[in-house]
């Protein structure tokens, strides 16, 4: 045990606190869902010349260049907490296209369009989920037809972010039908202004069209805009999943909104007392103060790991499970303490916090289901972690 | 930065399994709960030799001065086998108690003998740690302890036990002194010693040295983290066990292990567990070398396990379906070791409490 990050690293610390003192007032006051404004791409650029986004990205591709150091980067994402500022731009072209092409894109790919997605130039959206593939993404039925040296692709995708306002798509297509479920996906990046493609909203529970469904009709697409090759798609398709997970249910941002839940129930009254001189919210308070110590405490321990290359095993598979389920219950809790005013929305007068806490609120839930439902990391947990055995296969009628 | 376990750290909780797994099957606890014996001679002769009862001693009074996060580790394997064995009482929080207020003298008298095993500690400050019930309490006036002190731990067949007085003092005690009258209490859990102790003008050496007051804290802080580090271990057998379980049982032609319903239970009770390790990790740790954080963690680790323990303890006991219910299978005594666990040293709604008037939320 050795909690203590060292001089190298606390002089970085020091970097990154530097540069937030000097800059922060050009940080964007928020990142949508849409196209980023000019001050966003502003923002990024300053983070991309500091090296405090894309670090470890190979410079030649419009990354920073450095060494892959997960305390340098987990530094950065503190400071950028403790700051209240946005980490650059968070979107899927960069989170998980930008990976995926680093470990399986020809180099002509990479060349092409690491650089643009990293500065927020280029935006892309994620064709995974069809109406009848959720949880069973390698049943997806969207086909890829080959015409000479191209792909007509016809289909559905849907809760598809950032389609109405993506360039790019990164879209999994079946193109050998005749294989097994599994080998018979390709992945395939194409614009979204080709011909045949319509993107209509998908409004959701919160009031806001977060996602989008996507259609294809004879959309043409050449057969060289594939990453990996035929068939490669889901074997790709994992790689790029492993990013998302790794994003979800991050223990910091739950310290802090815990932290906001404290000062909401400091400054709230109820009959005149405090809400958090009401015994009952508060036990509930430190309920839940035990768990978001005990996942950033884990967060630590998975670090350790990594920085060890060590397989944290169980405990790094319980991760989307219980955060996603952590910042669920405190919004639940800021909702529950604030009683009819916890309810309010929109723009109505006596709105707290913008109504974020109901947006959060049904927000989370979404990210319970959605990367994984929570039902299907129970799976996972129970077969890899707990090695027990599959759910049988029905016999064929 | 690392947080994790040392090699020495794996390498000690290995040498503990290996000897509990040999000394502490199911068969032997079961002998040992049957008798009443909740201090088995053969296993605590086990632990005397892997040097267990001296690790938190300091070296000069022939002990290893180790860490709060090595003695976690051994309270684990201790839950993890419901090994029925002294170590809470007489191998954390007495010596602690003593090397914090004792005087040199004190000192000398009792940590080498408890650092050999060649004495045994317990501890009566439930009032102190739980909040005292009603008639319960110890006065101290003049040298003379009187009134009783409930749920003390390890005290039945111990030769010395602190005390806490109602003030917040500490008062060291003989085992066979005159004055001392000691009733057993028989709780669910037959694998640990509870005790009543009654004072009637009794004469008692105060431990006055140091901080009274804050060697207190220190050692409910230890107590509560090696309950919350028991309950690790006892509920990561319970999974293991249910699992296992799973596994072989059938029904409607298949294990019940690949029916989702029950995988499901299986995931629930380890993806709330494993953060548990994290949280008793830290707060051992805090305990050691954050004494700013300790006892807020140690709140938090006593209050998270007991709630989570709870809930791994039903629901293991539910995937064994009929035969958890049972004697014959024995998961009881893991069920009743860490139902213990949660109500003593602080149930997790005092902790709890406690957490928040430690961090200025309430009074």
């Amino acid at each position: 045990m050795d909690l203590a990050y060292g001089p190298e690293y606390d002089a970085f610390r020091a970097e990154v606190r530097d540069f937030i003192a000097r800059h922060k007032d050009k940080a964007p006051k928020r990142f949508g869902v849409s196209r980023p404004s000019e001050e966003s791409l502003a923002w990024q650029c300053l983070l991309l010349e500091h090296g405090l986004t894309a670090r470890t990205i190979p410079k030649e591709y419009g990354g920073y260049g450095a060494e892959p150091d997960i305390l340098k980067s987990r530094i950065i994402a503190e400071e950028f907490t403790l700051a209240k500022l946005p980490m650059g731009i968070a979107n899927q072209g960069i989170s998980m296209l930008v990976p995926t092409l680093l470990e399986l894109g020809t180099e002509e790919q990479k060349k092409k369009w690491i650089e643009p997605t990293l500065k927020g130039d280029v935006v892309w959206c994620q064709g995974y989920s069809e109406p009848g593939s959720g949880s069973d993404l390698a049943s997806l039925q969207t086909k890829a037809t080959e015409d000479g040296d191209d792909f007509i692709i016809n289909g559905q995708k849907i809760w598809t972010s950032t389609a109405h306002a993506a360039d790019m798509i990164f879209c999994l297509v079946r193109t050998e039908p005749d294989a097994k479920k599994h080998e018979g996906i390709s992945y395939l990046i194409f614009p979204m202004t080709t011909p045949g493609i319509e993107v209509r909203p998908l409004k959701t529970m919160t009031g806001h069209a977060e996602f989008n469904e996507v259609f294809f009709t004879d959309v043409r697409v050449p057969q060289k805009d594939i990453v990996a090759g035929r068939g490669q798609g889901w074997f790709v398709a994992n790689a790029t999943l492993k990013h998302e997970r790794g994003m979800l249910g991050d223990p910091n941002q739950a310290g802090a909104r815990l932290k906001e839940i404290v000062d909401l129930m400091h400054e709230e009254t109820m009959d005149g007392t405090r809400l958090i001189d009401h015994p009952v919210y508060r036990d509930r308070l430190m309920q839940l103060q035990a768990r978001v110590f005990a996942m950033q405490f884990h967060g630590l321990r998975l670090l350790t790991a990594s920085l060890k290359k060590e397989d944290p095993g169980i405990a790094r598979l319980i991760v989307k499970l219980q955060g996603c389920e952590i910042n669920h219950q405190l919004a639940a809790l800021a909702i529950d303490a604030l009683g009819e005013i916890g309810v309010l929305y929109g723009d109505s007068p006596h709105l707290r916090a913008h109504g974020s806490w109901q947006h959060r609120y049904m927000f989370d839930l979404g990210l319970i289901i959605g990367g994984g439902t929570a039902q299907i990391q129970k799976n996972i947990i129970s077969e890899r972690g707990l090695g027990m055995p599959r759910e049988p296969k029905p016999a064929k009628a | 930065m690392e947080f994790g376990l040392s090699e020495d750290q794996k390498l000690l909780q290995e040498s503990i399994r290996g000897t509990l797994e040999r000394v502490s099957p199911l068969e032997r606890v079961r002998a040992a709960a049957d008798k009443g014996e909740a201090e088995a001679a053969d296993i605590a002769q086990a632990l005397t030799e892997l040097g267990v009862y001296g690790m938190m001693a300091p070296e000069a009074h022939g002990g290893m001065g180790m860490t709060l996060l090595d003695a976690a580790l051994v309270a684990e394997m201790l839950g993890r086998y419901v090994a029925p064995a002294g170590f809470i009482a007489t191998a954390v929080m007495a010596p602690i108690a003593i090397a914090g207020a004792g005087s040199k003298l004190q000192q000398e008298a009792w940590l080498p003998k408890l650092a050999s095993g060649e004495a045994k500690a317990g501890v009566a400050l439930a009032e102190a740690a739980s909040g005292a019930r009603e008639g319960a309490g110890v006065t101290a006036a003049g040298g003379k302890l009187n009134g009783k002190s409930l749920f003390a731990l390890e005290a039945e067949a111990a030769d010395v036990i602190v005390v806490a007085d109602k003030a917040g003092g500490l008062h060291l005690v003989k085992g066979d002194a005159k004055g001392l009258t000691k009733v057993r209490l028989t709780s669910i859990d037959l694998t640990r010693g509870l005790s009543e102790l009654q004072f009637d003008n009794m004469e008692a050496e105060a431990l006055s040295s140091g901080d009274a007051a804050a060697t207190l804290r220190r050692v409910v802080d230890a107590g509560r983290v090696m309950l919350a580090a028991d309950t690790l271990g006892a509920g990561w057998m319970m999974i293991e066990k249910a699992v296992a379980y799973a596994g072989e049982r059938k029904q409607f032609g298949r294990v019940i292990g690949s029916f989702q319903a029950v995988k499901h239970m299986c995931a629930e009770m380890a993806s709330e567990l494993e953060p548990c390790r994290s949280l008793v990790w830290y707060a051992a740790h805090a305990f050691d070398t954050m004494p700013d954080e300790a006892s807020l963690m140690a709140a938090h680790a006593k209050g998270m396990t007991g709630d989570v323990g709870r809930f791994v303890a039903r629901t293991a006991t539910e995937v064994h379906g009929g035969m958890g219910f049972t004697d014959l299978l024995g998961l009881h005594y893991w069920f009743k070791r860490i139902g213990l666990d949660r109500q003593l040293l602080g149930s997790p709604e005092r902790v709890r409490h406690e957490a928040a008037v430690m961090q200025g939320w309430a009074a």
